[in-house]
Formats: C-alpha cells, structure tokens, sequence
C-alpha cells in the first residue's frame, strides 16, 4: 500500500511541475505578456516608468519565471486575474464551492443511473433488453454538453436545478457502456455459472458474484468520470448562467486573461489527478478481500 | 464490418456527398443576406428558415457539415500520426524514453480535454481571417488530441516489440528504423484505424462545444459549432425551436454513427 502511495503522490508532484512549467510557459509566451498599463500613465515620472520597465523585466527569464511561478502557486498565490481585477485566489474561493457541488452531485447521479441501467441490462437478459439505454447513453454521447443543457434548461420547472442534470447526463452514458461491458464480462465467468447451477437467485448471482467482484474495476471510472464533468462543466454553466469555475474559465479564455486561464487549468488537472489517485489507492485496498470474495 | 456499420457508412456517405453538393442544392450562398426575411421561419422559399442576419439556415447547414464533416477527419488523421510516432517509438524504444513519454500522455490526459483546448486556443490569435480560424481550430484539435490514441498505440507496440517476426527481422540485421517504418507500423493498423474512428466524433463535439464558445470557427464561415452558438440566446431558441433543431439533429446523428463505426468498447478517456 505504501510504495502505491508513494507512487501517487509521486505521480501528482510531477505533474504540478510540468503542468506548472507548461503553464508559466503559457503565460510567459502569451500575447500581452510584458505589456503593463501604468507605462500608458502620462503622470509617472521617467524614473518610475523604468522601475516599471526593469520590474517587467525580471519575468522575461522562463526560468525565474517559472520559479516565482512555481513558489506563488504552492503558498496559494495563484496570481491575478487581469480582466476581473482580482486575485485569481479570491475568484477561486468564490466559485469552486459551486461547481464542486453540481459536479458532485452530477457524478453522483451520472455514475447511479449508469450503474442502475447496467445492472438491469445485465440481469435482464432478453433479447432487446438493452435497447432503451444503448439508444439513451448513444444520443447523450453524441450530443453537445451544450445542447444537453439547453435541453434541460427548458425543463428546469419539472426538474430543479439543470446543471446538475446535464453533468450526470454527461457522465452516465461512459459509466453505463463501460459498466455493463465489465458486468458482463464477470457474468461470464466459471464461478457466476457454477453459482447459478447451484440454484442462486439471480439477484444474489448479480450482486454477490457479478457486482461484488466487478467493483474495483468500476471505482477506476471515478476518475475518468469527474475529469469528463469538468470539461462539460465549461458549456453547462455558460449556457445555464451558472457562475461557477466552468464559466469564469470560459470568460478567462474570451478575454485572454491567460494567468486566470493556466491556473484553473492546472487546479483542476491537480483535483482530477488527486481523485484518480484516490480511487486507484480505493482500488489497492479492496483487491485482496473483493480477490478472497470472488475465490 | 457490420450491417449497422456499413448501413452507417451509407448515411455517412449521403450526408457528405449532399455538404459537397452544397453549391448545387442550396439556393444561396452561406453569408449571403436578405434584408427582407431575418429570422424568417421555415418556408418554400428558406426551407430551414433563416438567421437574424437573413442568411439562408440551409445552406449554412450545408457548408457548416462540408467544414464540420470533412475537417474532424483531417484532424483525426492527424492526431492519429502524431500519436504513432509518440506512442510507436516509445513502445518500441523503451526504458527511459518510454517513462518520458507516459509522463507526458498522463500529464495530457489529467488535464480536462476542454479547459486544455480553452487555454491553448485563448493563447492563439482570436481575431483573424475565417478561414485562418478553421485551420486554427483543427489543427489545435488534432495537435492536442493525440495522447489517448498515443496511450493505446504503446501498449500495442509493447506487445508487438518481443514477437517473433520483430526478433527475426532484428537477428537478420535490419535497421532499427526500418524495422519500426515497415515492420511495426504496418502491423499497428488496426489499432490505428480504431483510433482514427474514435477520434472524429470525439473532435465533431469539440468543435462543437468550442463554437459554442464562442473559440471556433469564426463569422462569417459556418461549421456546426458556430451554428450552434445561438444557443446562447436560449430564451429565443425555446420559443423558436425550428431555428436549431436540423443541426442538432445532425449533428447528434452523425456523431451516433461515427461511434457505432468506432465499434471496439472501450475504456472512455
């Protein structure tokens, strides 16, 4: 379990680094980089423009760069948004709490209706049977976040809040397909038939010897399923007007505020790996005993 | 191939031979404007309406899925070359190089597709030339979109890399240069083509939800997303849904069917 965690940690250290390199390169490259309104101060003095200047200028070698960069952004300064006027921190603390609950809430819902339908699908085994879902998880897959939102927008009075909605509607189609791909595949195994020729109901079949031993494989998709939420995050709160990280992310980006922009993408990316990380270790510590169940 | 799958191909194959058509089957062309008819509803004479520009719906919708159709392929080809040469070599060569690369595929895939797409494509020009703005947004598409195909061509030369036919060639002194360019990579096709059909409609919803955005393709060329921008002015969508059905059908469709082509069930990244 250690050495796991070791790697884990290992693994998101690395990455803050490079995607805090990658990040300050975005920065240090973008257009405007350098360019500082006061200089446009008819009141300052020759003296205080080349303060200004040499200041500037101290931020023109990508490696120190990088390393004030870096050094803010462990203290949690995450640097300040241009286009808002405010540190990126303040917006953040603002925000996050928002969006952390509609996308708990929608990878919540997303992952129980895939689940639920996968479930059903695998127990119910007639011909046909997977129709509706195929056909509910296909549409979901191949539309836009957006229009899923639109869509749910126009139903808001029937069913509350919509965000929520169109991440689980986002997120459930991925846990659904792969979900009863896994499901079956257990099904398939020696053991559920040997169960079965014992004469177990096939409720008991499906949870204890089909679910049960399944279930770490399906935890993996924790992970993939809150890093798809956030990138549908983006078009669900601009089109639900949600003010969330979704939205200031996609105002960052229509204003070129590249510092607010790099930031919340390397956050997020640390949050997504962080939850990844955490159902890898879930993944580690439920092996032996689901091993033990399913022998 | 399936029936379901080349009954897709078919439909595939008219809805691209009518965006080629375009010039024949639309009555105008897609920035032309009537003063007379803006916003005008469905009619004998605009079949799918027209926008608050007076610009006929149909024939944007016609040369919208010619640049939406024709480009998410060209990017997919090339973020499916880009990931043979990442994930080939680093399968293939190994050790160090092999850890380097799957840093750099984790490091791409940790980061949310969208926000990624977002900040890179806020880095580059917003105000050029439309056609400029195609070529930015598929080129980005296609250069950015390359570690998870990269991911499962690795793990596919990695399993090639000890066969048989590798080991031989290798003892009867080929090259190691030839030995990836006519050995490995021929070899790699199936999971190449299966990467190619699962990128397409994975960068049909980019493009689309970076339309949306307003971060796509701009003004006055049409692709799906930048049609589907007027979804932002939602109150007026829902009280005229004809102004944005045809495309989200279309592209709902067509997404559908690039999938079901897609067939292999996967692990979604």
């Amino acid at each position: 379990m250690l050495p796991l965690l070791l790697r884990q940690a290992r693994r998101i250290l690395l990455t803050v680094l490079l995607g805090g390199l990658l990040g300050a390169t975005l920065v240090r490259m973008g257009p405007g980089f350098g360019v500082d309104e006061r200089e446009l101060d008819s009141r300052l003095s020759a003296d205080s423009q080349q303060a200004i200047r040499a200041e500037r200028a101290k931020e023109s070698n990508i490696a120190l760069f990088y390393v004030h960069y870096l050094g803010g952004f462990v203290h949690g300064d995450f640097g300040f948004s241009r286009s808002l006027n405010r540190p990126v921190a303040e917006l953040l603390r603002q925000r996050l709490p928002l969006t952390l609950e509609s996308l708990g809430l929608g990878v919540f819902g997303g992952a129980s209706i895939g689940l639920l339908l996968a479930l059903l699908t695998v127990w119910w085994r007639a011909p046909g049977a997977d129709l509706v879902p195929a056909l509910l998880s296909g549409l979901c897959l191949a539309a836009p976040a957006a229009v899923i939102a639109l869509v749910l927008l126009w139903m808001g009075p029937w069913i509350g809040e919509a965000t929520r909605w169109a991440i689980a509607l986002v997120v459930f189609p991925h846990v659904y397909r792969y979900a009863k791909n896994q499901l079956i595949a257990t099904s398939e195994s020696p053991h559920v038939v040997a169960a079965e020729a014992k004469g177990l109901s096939s409720w008991r079949v499906l949870w204890a010897h089909v679910f049960t031993p399944a279930a770490p494989q399906l935890a993996a998709l924790a992970g993939i399923s809150v890093s798809l939420a956030f990138g549908a995050a983006i078009p669900i709160e601009v089109i639900c007007d949600s003010p969330g990280v979704g939205q200031l992310a996609w105002r960052a980006a229509m204003d070129r505020d590249l510092p607010l922009l790099v930031t919340i993408t390397v956050l997020v990316a640390l949050m997504t790996l962080v939850v990844n990380s955490l159902a890898d270790l879930a993944l580690a510590a439920w092996k032996p005993s689901s091993g033990g169940a399913a022998a | 191939m399936t029936r379901k799958q080349k009954l897709a191909l078919v439909v595939l194959g008219v809805v691209v031979v009518a965006s080629l058509g375009a010039g024949l089957l639309a009555q105008s062309s897609y920035s032309e404007q009537f003063r007379d008819a803006i916003s005008a509803p469905p009619s004998a004479r605009f079949w799918l309406g027209t926008d608050e520009l007076g610009r006929d719906r149909f024939a944007r919708l016609l040369y919208g899925t010619r640049v939406s159709l024709l480009l998410a392929p060209a990017a997919a080809l090339l973020a499916t070359l880009i990931a043979a040469m990442i994930g080939g070599a680093a399968g293939y060569l190994g050790g160090r190089w092999e850890r380097l690369v799957t840093t750099g595929i984790d490091l791409f895939l940790s980061l949310p597709w969208l926000f990624l797409l977002l900040a890179v494509r806020a880095l580059l020009p917003l105000n050029t030339s439309p056609v400029t703005s195609v070529m930015i947004t598929f080129l980005l598409l296609g250069c950015l979109g390359w570690a998870a195909p990269a991911r499962m061509i690795r793990a596919g030369t990695r399993t090639l890399r000890n066969s048989d036919f590798l080991v031989q060639a290798s003892a009867s002194g080929v090259s190691r240069r030839r030995l990836f360019w006519r050995h490995l990579l021929p070899n790699l096709r199936p999971i190449l083509l299966a990467q190619f059909w699962i990128s397409i409609p994975l960068f049909i919803l980019s493009e689309a939800n970076l339309g949306l955005l307003g971060l796509g393709v701009s003004e006055p060329v049409p692709s799906w997303g930048a049609m589907l921008r007027e979804l932002e002015n939602y109150s007026a969508v829902l009280q005229n849904p004809w102004m944005l059905t045809p495309v989200v059908l279309l592209v709902a469709v067509v997404s559908c069917l690039q999938l079901l082509l897609g067939t292999e069930e996967r692990m979604p990244c």
